[in-house]
């Protein structure tokens, strides 16, 4: 701001920018097109980003109006005719509605509520390590989970509870729940994606808090030392309250993501056998739009998923805003 | 409860070091050790993993799994294709990311702030899967290695964290004595920022060339052709898809117990195999990480 208050009083010092000119002119005016010659070469710089993000990002939301039309190959994006809601309707009827909308809500509220309180906790221990190279081994440990691609994750819990060949399988058998298939069966499919969610991304997670936990003033824990506080009430009453707002922050993206089930770890994870609590929007998107080609249908369903979030996002927003102040905007 | 613990705050403190330290250890352990154990069971006889008698070393030892790995052809073609679309594609995500970066990290320039906001938007909002294939099948780009480069080369999130870092590491003095010398903003951008940036750019660097390494979804929807098909999709038919052998010695062993016997010692090795590389890069950027979530949570 103040640069640019600076540059408001006639003496920028971008003058000496355009080497070839034969000598800076007293006071140019702040006009659009000199700014663009004084500039023209960050205009360069930001120019492919425009581009692709333009074509990439912005091009697809012109098409959201697929949602309400017929597709027509021969016309293209807009040449079908208008439907208005109709493709909302047929979701909303359709039988598969109710049990999509339910695995969806189901599988990314478990996310939440277990994953995201997990990183958290994670942070407030590993910060009370007082050790400083096992805590170091502990974050390289527990942040490497992170970068195995979700094709080997899913590949490893394939392997690790599979009930014929499996070790956890093995074990499960060993116990006297032989015939729980962890990989198949209804009742597990949920726990097993939130607790390897977890185990892959705890770490990595708390990566965030940490950071916050390290720029506490330490005259705080001091001067609690000398009023007598326990290593927990330091975690109560200044650990803890440190890190609220980053919390809340987020809070708000997670829930402005409330419906977006990472889908590749889901698609990699259904079988047929889990198939009745493993169906989310996500996939159902995948299947009838890339597979099925029902371009119209699918895109409605995907923008219904994308509407839901931002109703989420502002909600949790809003919510916060009066509650605690804090804003993402 | 509150008296004992002011009169004996020792014995408490130690006490709570020593549940910090159950609890790390804990966590270890549950992280650790499922690597260790796909490390182990990689060389071990599959049916003595399954029954729960390998634990803590390799029994049955015996390399067949990678000796299989090796001679898949379909492994090596999807690693060829996955290298090569990791470096073009990292090379074309900096090369699109780091000069937009600077750019908008210039307090001169005007239209920082629209442009920033029209980025940001994309994080929250996008037109969805659907819209998105038809426009990248209209571009001709499916079936094709330029799908793996350039749709979203420019990750919003990882031009906020470069545009940040460029805000506050550089200062602001070196343009203006720079420019005063003649400096112009692509030779400022290359001869000082660049080198002065080598922590944002390790960062932003890995970031994008473990989201290539590890994606899967771009093949899956956009790539049918076996000749381009990348690591990822190679790994799900083999781990996923119980398609251990396609080819090699194998291949007769599906009329046998063979094929099984040893199709668990394969998948474990090609988790090894195809996570290797990144495991081999991590260690020496792993110091830049906190440093590079900390930088984009200022202003993210």
């Amino acid at each position: 701001m103040s640069i640019r208050t600076a540059q408001g009083t006639g003496k920028p010092p971008e003058l000496g920018l355009a080497p070839n000119a034969p000598e800076p002119r007293l006071a140019p005016k702040q006009t659009v097109f000199n700014a663009f010659r004084r500039d023209y070469q960050l205009w360069v710089m930001v120019l492919p980003a425009i581009i692709v993000i333009a074509l990439f990002n912005y091009v697809p939301m012109y098409g959201i109006q697929l949602a309400f039309r017929d597709y027509d190959f021969a016309n293209g994006l807009t040449g079908g005719e208008w439907r208005g809601l109709y493709y909302f309707k047929q979701f909303i009827d359709s039988y598969l509605f109710v049990d999509i909308m339910k695995n969806t809500v189901t599988i990314s509220l478990a996310t939440i509520l277990i994953g995201f309180p997990a990183p958290i906790i994670l942070a407030l221990i590993l910060n009370q390590l007082r050790w400083k190279r096992a805590k170091k081994v502990l974050q390289t440990t527990v942040y490497l989970p992170h970068f195995i691609s979700i094709v080997v994750m899913v590949g490893l819990l394939n392997v690790l509870l599979s009930p014929n060949t499996g070790i956890v399988g093995y074990l499960m058998a060993s116990m006297g729940f032989g015939d729980i298939n962890l990989l198949a069966d209804v009742s597990t499919f949920v726990p097993v994606y939130v607790i390897s969610d977890i185990w892959q991304h705890c770490g990595w997670n708390s990566i965030i808090y940490l950071a916050a936990l390290s720029s506490v003033d330490p005259q705080l824990y001091d001067s609690s030392k000398i009023d007598g506080a326990s290593r927990w009430q330091t975690i109560k009453h200044i650990d803890l309250p440190a890190l609220v707002p980053t919390i809340i922050i987020l809070f708000i993206l997670t829930m402005g993501n409330v419906l977006g089930t990472g889908f590749e770890k889901i698609f990699l994870m259904q079988n047929t056998l889990n198939l009745p609590v493993s169906e989310v929007i996500a996939t159902y998107v995948y299947k009838i739009g890339i597979i099925s080609n029902q371009i119209s249908y699918s895109s409605a369903i995907g923008l219904f998923n994308t509407v839901i979030n931002f109703i989420f996002l502002f909600a949790t927003n809003a919510i916060s805003k009066r509650v605690s102040n804090t804003s993402l905007w | 409860m509150d008296a004992i613990r002011a009169k004996r705050r020792p014995t408490n403190d130690i006490l709570f070091d020593a549940v910090i330290v159950i609890l790390c250890l804990f966590a270890f352990l549950i992280v650790a050790y499922p690597l260790y154990f796909v490390i182990i069971a990689s060389v071990s006889d599959s049916t003595l993993v399954a029954t729960g008698k390998v634990t803590l070393f390799p029994k049955g030892f015996s390399m067949f799994g990678y000796k299989e790995i090796l001679n898949d052809s379909r492994i090596w073609t999807g690693y060829g294709n996955t290298i090569l679309y990791t470096f073009l594609g990292t090379f074309v995500n900096l090369l699109f990311t780091l000069p937009a970066a600077y750019a908008l990290s210039r307090p001169e320039f005007r239209a920082r702030r629209f442009i920033m906001f029209a980025f940001v938007i994309t994080m929250f909002f996008n037109g969805g899967l659907i819209p998105t294939y038809l426009l990248i099948k209209g571009l001709g780009m499916t079936n094709t290695m330029w799908v793996f480069i350039f749709p979203f080369c420019v990750n919003v999130f990882n031009l906020i964290i470069t545009r940040t870092f460029f805000d506050n590491s550089i200062p602001k003095e070196l343009y203006e004595a720079a420019s005063m010398d003649g400096c112009s903003h692509f030779r400022f951008f290359w001869s000082v920022v660049l080198p002065l940036s080598k922590a944002v750019i390790s960062v932003v660097g890995l970031y994008y060339l473990v989201a290539h390494w590890n994606d899967f979804f771009t093949a899956l929807v956009y790539v049918r052709d076996n000749k381009l098909q990348p690591l990822q999709i190679v790994l799900r038919d083999i781990l996923l898809s119980n398609q251990v052998f396609s080819s090699g010695a194998g291949s007769g062993g599906a009329s046998g117990g063979y094929a099984q016997r040893y199709a668990d010692q394969i998948k474990y090795g090609v988790i090894i195999v195809s996570t290797l590389p990144i495991l081999i890069v991590y260690p020496f950027i792993q110091k830049y990480f906190e440093k590079g979530v900390l930088i984009g949570s200022v202003k993210g």
